[in-house]
């Protein structure tokens, strides 16, 4: 189908385009920026004057739940929220059941977000069998069926030797490994990032440490193995800092961060209120702000969601018995303009680390808005609101953000030149 | 209208309750006297009778209310005192201002739980003739009739003073 | 952007009364003397022949003890039953499996039932907030003791204990010792003599029995036990539970004993008329000497007569917020 947008302010981070101008689509891509190719009649004309027209959001951690988790959420439910939230690709973690690490269950997945048409789905395939941390899984044979990269998630290794092994094994085949630092012996039973808030509640904390140890472990296995990696949900100032000093050094490692750890604090947690109850642990004021700095100067390169939708019960509970976890994906775009009301980042930055930021992490061949890519794209007005909640597709209603009033609503998400939004 | 003086009331109640009491056959009686106001006028008529060192035990009858359900635990009193056995004794029991009759009929419970007494004599300063309840002064210092919308407090604990108060309109 | 959640405090009405007891954080100090006050005439109904008063006559308490205790339970069960109302008691073993009801309908059942107050004690911090706010918000939530966070009644008792062998609190100089970071008896402690306005608090223990930021209670921290009980008025000692062995916070009782635990000599270093003090059960020779335990300053036996009468006050007050709250709402509604 042909397709014109009119009157947009077009931003493509990769290319530092930012510019008011048309956009013309066909089979699916972009074929022109500007004016439209010679006799080109576009059978669908979308008005877009004073909206922003950005690459479709980039998201490098969505949980879709399925399969195995329906009560909290499916693929065809959660590649919708992403669509509302701004997003055209995502990537979804192997803790699954079965977990994501055989070719069946990677086709599985694919099948169905083909079937679903919401969003394109790259998989993270699981670094061990089981997440067990004890046998490689078949990774090559897992990248063969799709996946893009390969985690153990929060699950620990066995002992080291073993994560060095995975770590080499990945890299002779230049598979790219995603950790998320968080030694398990010091986050043993913790629920709350340890401080003066977890004392004050009685919960058992997480300490820095936690993340910090598990990291300069991770950062020297990778340098010695040469494996490529991507650092997934930093959560500590320190835990930045130590990325920058590894990036300073040299070695190419990338990093995401929680949007939600930008904004939230440990304090949220007063009042005991299940919402926040995430892992790794909301942490401090001066770990968000180390956060924040870290994005600025993008030495973390990426925003992802950490979807991960919950059914009720899950959260309906005392705080020790909930689920970690916050429902997020659906008010992307809308949660992070934030960081612009705030200051923090310029429009065209905060895309870039929505949508080409996370896809150069992981290499792949999305998050660009350009002549001959595939028109993967979301359209927003900026001066307009979006109520959270007042329409919502996740099957996980546990955001802490229902109910506010946030900056900018998402008009249109387009995926393959195809609607995959209206808003 | 003009408030009696406490003082006047009190010397003829001494009397009258002399009377009472030798027309009883009641010996010994312990005075009991309800918190607050009740408490000043016991001590007030132990001094009238010259007893003024005889044992007074002093009541707070807040738990045995009939109101808990709808205005709940009133602000605190002082803790209730008898410093002597009720279980057979005869009792003067004493309050300030008899109205609805529930403050008598909460007192009575509460002496209750401390023993079985023989007899208990009510003597109070006022009575305001708004019985919501069958309950009688033995001893009375004066019958007033207020108007709705009027209350009698009593200030002490010496002198003892009365004053009649209008409430403030409704809420 | 921070979210801001509702402000209204959970545990009292619109009038400011008490209507849950959960917690003694955000307490005023009106409040926390309230409940000692009324303590103190409910302390005279247990020294008398019928040590009964009809407040919450045909009324029905709920003890949901989702964690063991005996102690705890039975005064709340002798603290119902002094003020006349009919008492249930549900020992719930919690399962880490979690078969079975889940605490929403246990709970929510109950309430069908009529319960008109519950007394819930949990091994998770904050289960007290989460009845409260999310299963019953319109029956009142009496917090026996929640994991870490919070066991405001043992705190008013306490504070009822030094109250009344010390006067006041304006000039007194407190101690805890022992398992800070595990105790939520220290923790409401800590919040009631901050409230109610002793000027020097002192928490002692090793570094690792010390909570992160304990200073945020406003209290001194020492790990030296000598240091900290110099001139003190009150001990409060902690009990300490064998599983603080594992895991690397201590190596033995032994050299805890050694190091933090309340012998004649320690107590010495305090003001002779000091009073020492101890939630109960003891560990004899563990962090008190039984001559200490069983001398002329304890007042560990007082503390658990004065925890019947608080828990009387508790109860009675909180039924009635709940009360007048709810009258508040139907005067509303018309």
């Amino acid at each position: 189908m042909k397709i014109s947008i009119h009157g947009a302010r077009v931003i493509d981070p990769a290319s530092a385009l930012d510019r008011t101008c048309d956009i013309h689509i066909e089979h699916g891509r972009i074929v022109a920026l500007g004016e439209a190719p010679a006799g080109f009649a576009a059978e669908q004309q979308i008005a877009a004057h004073g909206l922003v027209a950005a690459p479709g959001l980039v998201d490098l951690a969505v949980s879709l739940r399925e399969p195995g988790y329906s009560r909290k959420g499916t693929i065809a439910s959660e590649t919708r929220a992403a669509a509302a939230g701004g997003v055209t690709s995502l990537c979804c973690p192997p803790q699954t059941k079965p977990v994501l690490d055989t070719p069946a269950v990677v086709e599985l997945t694919l099948d169905r977000a083909v079937a679903a048409n919401h969003t394109r789905v790259f998989p993270i395939g699981a670094l061990t069998k089981g997440l067990a941390g004890e046998q490689l899984a078949e990774l090559v044979a897992l990248r063969d069926a799709g996946c893009v990269a390969f985690t153990n998630g929060l699950a620990p290794l066995l002992d080291n030797r073993v994560l060095g092994r995975a770590l080499e094994y990945a890299a002779t085949f230049d598979l790219t490994v995603v950790f998320t630092s968080q030694d398990a012996d010091l986050a043993a039973g913790g629920l709350a990032h340890e401080g003066p808030t977890a004392s004050f509640l009685g919960l058992t904390g997480i300490p820095e440490t936690a993340e910090t140890v598990a990291l300069a472990r991770d950062l020297l296995l990778v340098e010695q193995s040469g494996v490529r990696a991507h650092f997934s949900q930093i959560s500590s100032a320190r835990g930045a800092e130590m990325i920058a000093a590894a990036q300073a050094r040299g070695l190419p490692v990338t990093a995401d961060v929680a949007l939600y750890q930008l904004i939230l604090t440990d304090e949220a947690l007063a009042g005991f209120s299940s919402l926040y109850h995430v892992q790794p642990p909301l942490r401090s004021r001066r770990d968000r702000d180390g956060l924040r700095a870290a994005l600025q100067s993008g030495v973390i390169g990426a925003i992802a969601s950490h979807h991960q939708p919950h059914e009720p019960d899950a959260k309906l509970a005392p705080f020790g018995a909930t689920e970690p976890g916050i429902s997020s994906v659906e008010i992307l775009l809308p949660l992070a303009l934030t960081l612009v009301e705030d200051g923090l980042l310029d429009l065209p930055t905060l895309l870039a680390r929505l949508a080409s930021g996370p896809a150069q992490a992981l290499g792949l061949p999305v998050g660009r808005l350009a002549v001959g890519e595939a028109a993967d794209l979301t359209l927003f007005d900026p001066n307009a609101s979006t109520l959270a909640g007042e329409r919502w597709l996740s099957r996980g209603g546990n955001s802490p953000f229902l109910g506010h009033c946030l900056p900018g609503a998402v008009r249109y998400t387009l995926q393959g030149g195809r609607i995959s939004h209206e808003g | 209208m003009t408030l009696p003086d406490p003082a006047v009331l009190l010397a003829q109640m001494a009397a009258d309750l002399r009377a009472h009491l030798a027309r009883r056959g009641i010996h010994e009686p312990h005075f009991v006297g309800i918190h607050t106001g009740g408490v000043w006028v016991a001590r007030a008529l132990l001094a009238q009778l010259g007893q003024a060192e005889a044992p007074l035990g002093t009541l707070n009858v807040s738990f045995y209310r009939d109101d808990f359900s709808q205005h709940g635990l009133h602000p605190q009193v002082r803790p209730s005192a008898l410093p002597f056995e009720v279980e057979g004794r005869h009792l003067v029991l004493i309050d300030d201002v008899l109205m609805s009759g529930r403050t008598v009929r909460a007192a009575l419970n509460a002496l209750f739980d401390y023993g079985r007494p023989a007899s208990v004599t009510l003597v109070c300063l006022l009575d305001l003739d708004a019985r919501e309840l069958p309950i009688r002064a033995d001893v009375l210092g004066a019958t007033l009739s207020l108007a709705a919308d009027q209350r009698v407090k009593l200030h002490g604990p010496a002198p003892l003073a009365l004053e009649l108060q209008t409430l403030a309109a409704s809420h | 952007m921070t979210p801001t959640d509702a402000k209204r405090p959970l545990q009292l009405n619109d009038q400011g009364q008490l209507r849950h007891f959960l917690s003694l954080d955000g307490l005023p100090r009106e409040l926390l003397t309230e409940i000692l006050d009324t303590a103190d005439s409910f302390l005279e109904v247990g020294a008398r022949a019928v040590k009964k008063v009809p407040l919450l006559r045909g009324k029905t308490v709920c003890n949901v003890f989702f964690e063991n205790s005996t102690r705890t339970r039975t005064t709340f069960e002798l603290a119902a039953k002094r003020l006349s109302a009919d008492v249930i008691t549900l020992n719930v073993s919690t399962s880490s499996t979690s078969k079975g009801e889940t605490l929403t309908d246990t709970l929510r059942n109950l309430e069908a039932m009529a319960a008109d107050m519950f007394v819930v004690r949990h091994a998770d911090s904050g289960a007290a907030h989460f009845i409260a706010e999310h299963v019953c918000p319109h029956v009142a939530v009496i917090n026996g003791g929640d994991g870490r966070h919070a066991h405001p009644t043992q705190g008013m008792l306490d504070m009822l204990t030094i109250r009344r062998h010390k006067g006041g609190f304006e000039n007194l100089s407190v101690a805890i010792v022992g398992d800070i970071l595990h105790s939520r008896v220290a923790r409401s402690n800590m919040l009631a003599l901050k409230t109610l306005g002793c000027p020097d608090i002192r928490v002692i223990g090793p570094k690792t029995l010390l909570p992160i930021g304990v200073e945020q209670y406003g209290v001194r921290a020492y790990t030296d036990l000598a240091a900290g009980l110099k001139d003190v008025d009150v001990v409060i000692m902690l009990r300490l539970q064998r599983e603080r062995m594992q895991g690397g916070l201590l190596p033995s009782e032994g050299e805890f004993y050694r190091l933090y635990g309340l012998s004649e000599q320690r107590l010495a270093l305090a003001k002779p008329d000091a009073i020492v003090m101890h939630p109960g059960p003891i560990n004899r020779g563990v962090e008190i000497e039984s001559a200490v335990a069983d001398g002329a300053q304890s007042v560990i036996l007082n503390q658990v007569t004065y925890g019947i009468a608080i828990r009387m006050a508790v109860l009675s007050m909180a039924m009635s917020g709940q009360q007048a709250q709810r009258q508040l709402e139907q005067g509303d509604a018309q």
